[in-house]
């Protein structure tokens, strides 16, 4: 009844394209920016904000750049681990080699390595579709891999492979606490998120619609299915390499190949088809499902502790968590984004049923 | 959508706080234990083994000097980000916080050092874990005790020394470097280049795609290089896979030394036949009948309260678990001798391990003579000893064929020391001074 688009009249056109047309997800989204971003901060003990909030938001930015690829432009992509490793290395390299740079363009540059790495794989979708696309990007995963773990340049020449982040400062004010590399993560993600929602309904990003439903199609409507393919390709690897530096610096304090193998990849690939292909909001109901469901799980086993054996709850964590994920693809096989935009049309229908 | 969002997070927020521990006068011991995902077989063994060590120390003696422990258990599934969950969420459990934690997995390790330091609570990893790290001027809460990769390999070269007749021998020897190509298996390269110069001989790398369940051509290789040894830094799967291929190009597999991860039951039994003879470097032994295990059988199994399976008592993955345990609660009785019988936070434990002294005489009281050498943690050294031992695989168990192996530690320490400056110039630690604190 309060939650429609009726009697919100739009004055222009600048009205027309926002984001959020409905006054009521206006207030939403704001309300949960300052919550996010205000509220928390100064709430949160450091255990939800460091080790719960703060991956859960570094690997939903990852399933954006994962859910532009997949999602909007469909080429499945199983190497969003090698691209966020890509931002790593890139990231750490900057900071050590060049340290005058201000940390959040060094990021930003990390991010612009990864995206010029991702689109050079891209290229190989130009002649290959589908499943061989998949397979391409195995191999760009394999081959980053490979490659960070066999160029001493890369790592500095650590004994041990991996390398120490520096500790981040701004202007000489440090930014190591907890609340400080959560902030860095929310103002990244929230503003490329909005970059990406923008990115989504832009021409690009119709091309990328296009050439996902149909290429034959998309060329004869006058779009340039190369230029599509690369620059989905390009901006995936820029959201991953940016959440790939993110990680490193902000969460692991360390740049360690082993954080981005191929178990990231599927990690990542599985959030953006638990939270919806092709929904922005899907990459964050995506993540938060794999990032807190098991941890959920294994707290709510340990509240009945004592009464289940430990080993048990080790592996009910993964009973539970593997039902739930076949259930979710049975019971809505388009992502936990569809379901909460069918709970929305009941919203703006309510009282009626139709 | 926001509404799924929310009551997921208020689901988790809700059962987070009912998770709170009561907060007693007893010491809280976090045990970080991966009991599924591939590595589970070693987790289980490793970390339950800890566990029980704890509760046999409850049930015998009520504790440390009187202080009990209480200890619970967190999975980590060996992923560096679940170590981290654990860690935030159980290093403030307890009246004191958290005594110490004994992270599963290198990345684990690696991916605390940060946090551990600031939140002044130490970390012990026995056989794994960052090297530098034995560099305890820069890295004062990070514990890599009793042995490390680089002092294994100055010891397994001596040994080979002692077999060819000694140092001089080695000159113009062959030794081929069988390593599996991630970076702890990498890790020893720089050490033995140093040997290879100062000893004369030579030495090849070969390296393995991970997993490493395909190395016939690695052999192959090998067996043309012709070496007078091969060390081999197998993996899981990968150990079993290299020997098969190692007796099928024809190479003594009593001329092959692996390290202490090649060096269970679960890595040789897989391999059969081809596994006998094969010699691995270590720094414990295994099988045998310690007073400790009776005690564990007594006072833990007996009453259904163990963690692993009884039979795997002795066997290899246990034993280690013991030896992380028994680092950790003499540390803490040796701090306790400092700060009073009351439970310790972290800083305190962490002066306990660079005080900590294991003679044979305290070893033979703990039950333990013979099961792990010597060992004495100072503030500059975390490692404290570095003593390997050898041991073969008949076809049927580990038999123990030499006697504790020193290291050289006039090749490791600058090393070490090398390394330390290096990462504490990458993030700007001023090395602390030993000498000026008690």
């Amino acid at each position: 009844m309060f939650y429609r688009h009726v009697g919100s009249m739009k004055t222009s056109y600048a009205q027309e394209l926002q984001l959020f047309p409905v006054a009521q997800e206006r207030w939403a989204f704001l309300a949960l920016l300052v919550i996010g971003g205000v509220v928390l901060p100064r709430m949160a003990d450091s255990y939800w904000l460091g080790s719960i909030l703060l991956p859960f938001l570094i690997l939903s930015l990852a399933a954006i750049g994962a859910n532009v690829l997949t999602g909007y432009a469909g080429q499945i992509s199983l190497g969003s681990g090698g691209f966020m490793a890509v931002g790593a290395y890139a990231a750490v390299n900057l900071v050590i080699r060049v340290p005058a740079l201000p940390f959040p363009v060094t990021f930003l540059l990390a991010g612009v390595v990864a995206g010029a790495v991702c689109a050079l794989f891209g290229l190989l979708s130009l002649r290959i579709r589908g499943l061989y696309v998949v397979v391409a990007t195995l191999m760009a995963q394999f081959l980053i891999e490979w490659i960070c773990t066999h160029v001493p340049w890369l790592y500095l020449n650590n004994a041990s492979g991996i390398v120490g982040a520096p500790p981040l400062s701004l202007f000489g004010i440090p930014m190591t606490s907890v609340a400080a590399r959560y902030e860095i993560a929310f103002i990244f993600t929230v503003l490329l998120a909005l970059l990406a929602r923008n990115l989504v309904r832009s021409p690009e990003g119709r091309g990328w619609l296009a050439v996902r439903d149909k290429e034959t199609a998309a060329v004869l409507t006058g779009i340039s299915v190369p230029r599509a393919k690369i620059t989905a390709f390009a901006v995936c690897g820029f959201f991953c390499g940016v959440a790939g530096a993110l990680w490193s610096f902000l969460y692991l304090g360390n740049v360690d190949v082993e954080a981005f193998t191929m178990h990231r990849s599927f990690q990542i690939l599985f959030m953006v088809i638990i939270g919806g292909l092709g929904s922005i909001a899907g990459s964050f109901l995506g993540a938060c499902f794999i990032v807190l469901l098991p941890v959920a799980i294994t707290n709510l086993a340990t509240l009945l502790g004592g009464t289940i054996r430990p080993d048990m709850v080790a592996n009910l964590e993964l009973m539970i968590f593997g039902g739930l994920i076949i259930g979710f693809l049975i019971l809505e096989p388009r992502g936990l984004a569809s379901l909460a935009m069918r709970a929305r049309e009941r919203l703006r229908r309510w009282p009626f049923k139709y | 959508m926001k509404f799924v969002q929310g009551g997921l997070a208020a689901l988790c927020l809700f059962v987070s706080a009912g998770s709170g521990y009561a907060q007693t006068a007893e010491q809280f011991m976090p045990v970080s234990i991966y009991r599924t995902g591939p590595y589970a077989a070693g987790g289980v063994g490793i970390y339950g083994a800890y566990a029980d060590y704890l509760e046999m120390l409850n049930q015998r003696d009520g504790g440390i000097n009187g202080v009990k422990l209480t200890y619970q258990e967190c999975e980590t599934a060996y992923q560096p980000d679940r170590m981290i969950e654990c860690y935030e969420r159980q290093k403030g459990m307890g009246a004191t916080g958290a005594a110490a934690f004994t992270p599963s997995g290198t990345g684990g390790v690696y991916a605390l050092i940060d946090r551990m330091t600031t939140d002044k609570i130490p970390s012990v990893t026995v056989g794994y874990g960052r090297t530098d790290s034995s560099d305890g001027r820069v890295f004062p809460y990070i514990f890599p005790a009793v042995a490390n990769y680089w002092s294994e390999n100055t010891a397994t070269i001596r040994w080979i020394a002692e077999q060819e007749g000694g140092f001089e021998a080695l000159k113009g020897k062959k030794i081929a470097n069988v390593v599996m190509d991630f970076a702890a298996g990498r890790e020893t390269e720089p050490v033995l280049a140093t040997q290879a110069e100062k000893y004369g001989f030579e030495f090849t790398t070969f390296p393995i795609a991970p997993p490493g369940l395909d190395q016939r051509a690695v052999w192959l290789q090998v067996r043309q290089a012709r070496p007078d040894w091969v060390l081999f830094r197998g993996w899981g799967a990968a150990t079993a896979a290299g020997l098969k291929e190692a007796q099928r190009a024809g190479i003594p597999r009593d001329k092959i030394i692996g390290w202490w991860w090649s060096g269970s039951e679960e890595d040789v039994v897989p391999a059969g036949d081809a596994a006998k003879g094969f010699i691995t470097g270590s720094f414990h032994t295994v099988g045998g009948n310690y007073p400790v295990y009776d005690d564990i059988r007594a006072h833990v199994y007996a009453k259904g309260k163990g963690h692993v399976s009884e039979e795997r008592i002795g066997s290899a993955y246990f034993v280690r678990g013991i030896v992380h345990a028994v680092v950790v609660t003499e540390g803490m009785r040796t701090a306790m001798k400092k700060f009073g019988n009351r439970p310790l936070t972290g800083d305190e434990v962490r002066w306990g391990l660079e005080h900590l002294t294991l003679s044979t005489d305290r070893l033979r009281e703990l039950g333990l003579e013979g099961l792990m050498a010597e060992i004495a943690i100072t503030c500059e050294d975390h490692e404290g000893g570095g003593r390997a031992i050898m041991q073969q695989w008949d076809g049927e168990k580990w038999t123990t064929i030499s006697d504790w192996i020193e290291p050289d530690a006039e090749i490791v320490r600058p090393l070490i020391e090398q390394s330390a400056a290096a990462y504490a110039a990458e993030k700007g630690i001023a090395p602390r001074d030993c000498a000026s604190e008690g």
